[in-house]
């Protein structure tokens, strides 16, 4: 049922380094690549998941659509920013992984990519701004709500404690450690709920003990962003 | 578990590569992106019909392209949505400027990945309308799930709408037309054995020798409840309880009585439903004046099967018996 420990679990108790880290478009290729591995990685513990609860293919979907976004990465020019990354994203998504996580993630990166503009270098505003417009755009796609055993159960306190971080002045390192941190908890309160979106959601209580795995692969990409700033 | 393919990788280009041999009289094909489009479309002033999902539930959609049905499906991989590009390509090649319309199952990744493709449509011009089935009444509690599923009600719609956009029907009333079946068929099904997803290789669910589920989705998805096996009389009146109940029937009615198999079954055991569902039918004073029997929304080679029943008034005959021409449906014509 609960997964292993997802790779680089071993970062949210990293320290952070005193240089402070740069968000800028190098690190949000990184970003992106370190998520393609990762995911990679957990492709078939997802799909596990997912066949526990619903059709068996997340991971697959995932990993597929990930790894479409690699070639695109090489060779872009100087006058990429993060939120041109973040637009190549949610395209290649949007046409590659097909079922719900696609137009959900999808749609998270096109917010995320709008909500960032021409920045070249994300500050913590523009942080939780990215991470709530992803949020908001998953919602508004979805139309699912905390507790309804989603990826949003997962996002939601993801954003609320990036953005108790921000508020109380933490580093940008501190931030995004706090939202993986939150997603993962998020995720792992996904297992004693009963579903009440996508295809789990015709379980009714044998969905209970079940994590979602949407909201596993938030936590994911999550923790890879969190993971990238640690080592930094 | 045995297949008959070759890479697993390659199950739907193959099949769709095969289906248009088959039947280039009827459908061409599109391979990249891949959907399945009527060889005559886009018919000028016609209403689009654009249907879709995951593959391994055929004929539905493919088998459905054609005169007075769908002008082009879309097939997304085994059991997992099309991706919006591939539907709005299909959008685009079908629309003869009278709008087009979306038959959608009323499956999470089928509603997002049209919804998606219709936003792209309109960007471009295309009014697109999406029309939801919801049929299966397996499905208790629609508030706190996703709602209820699209299951093979979704063949009666895309006939009887086919037929309205065929006789020139706007996008206003074509639409009025697929609503209308909608809300007037109601389905529920029966899981004997469960199915294997071709790239997974393992059953997706399994079931006791002596198990059978109660209000199985098209994909093995649980229903309702898990039970020993009974005959299939008892059976039959376990799927059609829900159906009447929900369906407020009036002594007098006429209906449309669709014994639908699952892929495994044969036909010779989807007489045996007919017959007492018929005669289920007969009690409650409603006459069966059209029928539909057969392997038409499929779960690979699950065995079970499900009964759609239809309530029909003269429009909905009509267009019923309106001539059609798609591999899978053909008469009239």
């Amino acid at each position: 049922m609960a997964p292993n420990d997802e790779p680089g679990a071993a970062g949210s108790g990293a320290a952070l380094s005193n240089a402070v880290p740069r968000l800028d478009t190098g690190w949000t290729i990184r970003w992106i690549r370190r998520s393609a591995e990762v995911l990679a990685a957990n492709r078939a513990a997802l799909n596990t998941l997912d066949r526990d609860i619903g059709d068996g293919d997340h991971g697959e979907n995932m990993d597929r659509g990930f790894q479409a976004i690699l070639p695109k990465l090489e060779g872009l020019d100087d006058e990429t920013t993060p939120g041109s990354v973040l637009k190549i994203v949610a395209t290649t998504l949007i046409s590659t992984v097909g079922g719900a996580a696609g137009p959900l993630y999808g749609t998270a990166f096109l917010k995320a990519a709008g909500a960032v503009g021409a920045t070249q270098s994300l500050d913590s505003a523009a942080l939780v701004a990215l991470l709530t417009a992803a949020r908001d755009g998953i919602v508004l796609r979805g139309k699912a709500v905390e507790g309804d055993k989603t990826m949003i159960d997962a996002w939601t306190p993801a954003v609320n404690a990036a953005s108790a971080a921000q508020t109380a002045g933490s580093p940008i390192g501190a931030v995004l450690l706090a939202a993986a941190d939150a997603a993962a908890q998020g995720a792992q309160a996904t297992e004693p709920l009963v579903a009440r979106k996508g295809r789990a959601s015709y379980l009714g209580e044998r969905a209970i003990g079940h994590r979602d795995p949407g909201s596993q692969s938030t936590s994911l990409l999550l923790r890879a962003a969190a993971d990238l700033v640690a080592q930094h | 578990m045995k297949k008959l393919i070759n890479d697993p990788k390659n199950v739907v280009n193959e099949a769709v590569a095969g289906f248009e041999m088959a039947h280039a009289d009827i459908v061409r094909v599109s391979h990249d992106p891949v959907f399945i489009l009527r060889a005559d479309a886009p018919l000028r002033g016609k209403v689009g019909i654009v249907s879709g999902g995951g593959s391994g539930h055929e004929p539905l959609h493919g088998g459905f392209v054609g005169f007075g049905m769908l002008d082009a499906a879309v097939p997304g991989p085994v059991f997992t949505s099309p991706t919006p590009d591939p539907i709005l390509a299909a959008t685009q090649a079908v629309d003869g400027g009278a709008g087009v319309i979306h038959i959608v199952k009323n499956y999470t990744g089928d509603v997002l990945n049209f919804e998606t493709a219709a936003d792209l449509a309109a960007a471009e011009g295309i009014e697109v309308r999406a029309v939801i089935i919801n049929d299966d009444v397996a499905v208790k509690d629609s508030l706190y799930t996703a709602g209820r599923r699209g299951v093979a009600g979704t063949v009666l719609v895309e006939k009887i709408t086919g037929a309205a956009a065929e006789r020139g029907d706007d996008l206003d009333a074509v639409v009025a037309v697929a609503e209308k079946v909608n809300s007037r068929v109601r389905t529920m099904g029966v899981a004997l054995t469960p199915c294997v997803v071709p790239h997974a290789g393992e059953p997706s669910f399994t079931l006791a020798d002596d198990e059978i589920e109660i209000g199985i989705g098209i994909h093995g998805e649980p229903g309702r409840e898990r039970i020993k096996l009974e005959p299939a009389d008892a059976i039959v009146d376990r799927l059609l309880g829900p159906i009447l109940d929900d369906l407020p029937f009036a002594n007098g009615d006429e209906a449309l009585l669709f014994v639908n198999g699952m892929g495994g079954t044969p036909q010779i055991e989807l007489y045996i439903v007919f017959r007492r569902a018929a005669e289920v039918l007969a009690e409650r004073g409603i006459t069966v004046t059209r029928s539909l029997v057969g392997n038409y929304t499929t779960s690979l080679e699950m065995a079970g099967a499900s009964i759609s029943v239809l309530k029909l008034d003269d429009e909905l005959t009509a267009l019923w018996d309106a001539p059609v021409q798609t591999s899978a449906l053909r008469w009239g014509r």
